[in-house]
């Protein structure tokens, strides 16, 4: 089936109660899935205005105690950001799936890696989001799945980061009920309509996100950063594969890491000293992890097909380790394990430095 | 012995006195939504979100599940929890900046889709805490911090009538009314009946208030209640506009 759908019955297995939406392409077909599950599992949906709108009403359905979900792409993240500021600054579980495109507004409706910077640290504030960066259908639904736990255990806005490509698709999937594999939901709980009332027999939730003065803001910030940081190294999730013998280690996520993982294990059974990473969490970013993965490489080799977003939050992480960092950047537009391996090749005989 | 004037139940008494200037009307429109609530007896399954301006300075004023949101929002966020929790009443409580200029895309969907939540926008023709610049609803040839010699409806048009507006858009069931603080009873009986109209699943239910703002417009108690009385109501005429099965008052 195509990712879209994918992330529908995802958000169904994971027991998600409404969908709030705004159509944009490429994500459409995520509503459209969900509206005909709707009517035959008890699913509510709700077709807003706008973004503004399908990211606040996300959040009125979480507040109301449902696993409540939206899905955008490029503008439709753009204006997303302004609610998920509010979610993130009032730990908000909502979970959005940001089916990326090409940048600005219309540039490109099909694909890109451009929404990277905008997911992880879009908005006014400082980014305490959880982004999985998804590779194959699979993990479309696995994630979807994850999603919807990891935002209600830590209460960060939650995103599974795909793309157009994945949107539209076809690859075979195994659909599964979490409980059958031991998965455990984490229950979502109100946070305003709680039973008693309010003032007599349980405090009144008194929910905001504007202070009086910077002090207070700094002190609400500061414990959030503190939760955020100590939830991080248990959040992370990183993959690798050669990475200890590399010469070459080639770092990369999302659709294009299956271009790498193409031609890195080519390479290898051609006997070239290459290897890859992949950050699976962009954020929180597996930094222990690359380090420890770029550990003796000769130089590092990041693909993307955006110009150096993932690369900043690769060399963010790797300051200091003075390992060279080559770029193959592909901005908005796909990338093949051909021409993945031809740049390894250049770069392992030393042409481009 | 000092007889004290009675609270609604539904305040929160330590948050009073409350945070807004003397002289502004929120006090009394809060007063009266707290009544209506009392009357009502809604105050354990109604939740009440606020604006940004200074309507979020509402954010603790009830014994009532609050939640303050961005500028222009609160609509959405209210039609949110009641999409996912129809149980639940719901009040969307916003300046004329909020609802009639950023965010007047989501009062005119959630009234065009007839979205079972009460919306109160309070009109005191300014944007009030932002300080003091023209609203949508400043009246002509008012002096604002942007419209310094007067609001020339030439130039940046006319005051927004909401209410008449929301009239005309909205459907069956819809109850719409302009309320005044000058008018304690009427305006109490308005919110009233925009939380039964809730409460009965009609439709969307929509009041404005005329409210004071004597810090911005920079006016004594004389002037302030001159304002409120005489030259608002020229623009914004109170009464009901809409109300299921008819018979406005």
């Amino acid at each position: 089936m195509t990712g879209n759908e994918v992330v529908a019955w995802g958000a169904l297995a994971a027991g998600a109660e409404i969908m709030y939406g705004y159509p944009i392409t490429p994500q459409n077909e995520i509503m459209h899935y969900w509206t005909r599950l709707g009517p035959r599992f008890g699913k509510k949906f709700l077709q807003t205005e706008d973004e503004l709108s399908a990211g606040f009403t996300t959040i009125g359905g979480v507040l109301a105690g449902k696993r409540a979900f939206t899905a955008t792409a490029g503008p439709g993240n753009v204006l997303m950001q302004e609610p998920l500021s509010m979610a993130e600054a009032m730990r908000i579980p909502v979970v959005v799936v940001v089916q990326q495109r090409g940048g600005p507004s219309t540039a490109t409706v099909i694909y890109s890696q451009q929404e990277v910077t905008l997911t992880c640290f879009g908005g006014n504030g400082e980014g305490l989001r959880l982004v999985y960066s998804t590779a194959f259908h699979q993990e479309l639904f696995d994630y979807t799945v994850k999603a919807f736990n990891a935002a209600w255990k830590y209460r960060f806005p939650t995103f599974v980061l795909a793309d157009g490509y994945q949107a539209k698709m076809r690859e075979s999937l195994v659909i599964y009920d979490p409980a059958e594999r031991g998965i455990e939901m984490v229950p979502s709980e109100p946070l305003v309509g709680k039973p008693g009332m309010p003032g007599t027999d349980r405090p009144p939730a008194h929910l905001r996100n504007a202070f009086s003065v910077e002090e207070e803001l700094l002190a609400a910030l500061g414990k959030d950063i503190e939760e955020y940081e100590a939830a991080a190294p248990e959040i992370v999730e990183a993959d690798a594969f050669n990475a200890g013998e590399a010469g070459l280690l080639v770092v990369a996520h999302g659709i294009v890491f299956r271009s790498v993982a193409m031609a890195v294990r080519e390479l290898v059974n051609q006997g070239e000293r290459v290897g890859y990473f992949r950050p699976i969490t962009l954020r929180p970013f597996p930094g222990a992890q690359l380090r420890e993965a770029a550990q003796g490489a000769e130089q590092l080799l990041v693909v993307e097909s955006a110009y150096g977003q993932l690369n900043k939050l690769v060399l963010e992480n790797l300051y200091g380790s003075g390992v060279p960092v080559r770029t193959l950047f592909r901005p908005g537009v796909g990338i093949t394990p051909e021409e993945v391996a031809e740049k390894c090749r250049a770069l392992l005989a030393g042409k481009e430095g | 012995m000092e007889i004290l004037p009675k609270m609604p139940k539904s305040w929160n008494p330590a948050t009073k006195p409350h945070k807004f200037c003397p002289g502004c009307g929120h006090g009394l429109v809060l007063k009266a939504l707290g009544q209506a609530i009392d009357e009502l007896g809604v105050q354990d399954r109604l939740v009440f979100g606020c604006d940004i301006g200074c309507s979020l300075l509402a954010w603790d004023f009830f014994n009532v599940d609050t939640v303050q949101t961005h500028h222009g929002r609160t609509t959405p966020v209210m039609v949110g929890i009641k999409r996912a929790r129809p149980e639940l009443l719901t009040v969307a409580y916003m300046g004329d900046g909020g609802g009639y200029a950023i965010g007047s895309q989501h009062l005119v969907n959630a009234a065009t889709r007839n979205d079972l939540i009460t919306c109160i926008l309070v009109n005191n023709t300014t944007y009030a805490m932002t300080g003091g610049q023209m609203a949508p609803t400043t009246v002509p040839g008012q002096k604002t911090e942007t419209t310094p010699y007067g609001r020339d409806v030439e130039e940046t048009g006319s005051p927004m009538l909401g209410p008449e507006m929301v009239a005309a858009i909205s459907h069956a069931g819809a109850y719409v009314a302009r309320g005044s603080v000058g008018r304690f009873r009427q305006l109490k009986n308005c919110l009233r009946k925009a939380i039964e109209n809730q409460m009965a699943g009609r439709g969307f239910s929509f009041v404005e208030v005329l409210s004071t703002c004597p810090t911005n417009w920079r006016t004594d108690a004389e002037q302030t209640w001159g304002f409120l009385e005489e030259t608002m109501p020229k623009y914004f005429p109170p009464g009901e506009l809409k109300v299921p099965g008819g018979k406005e008052e």
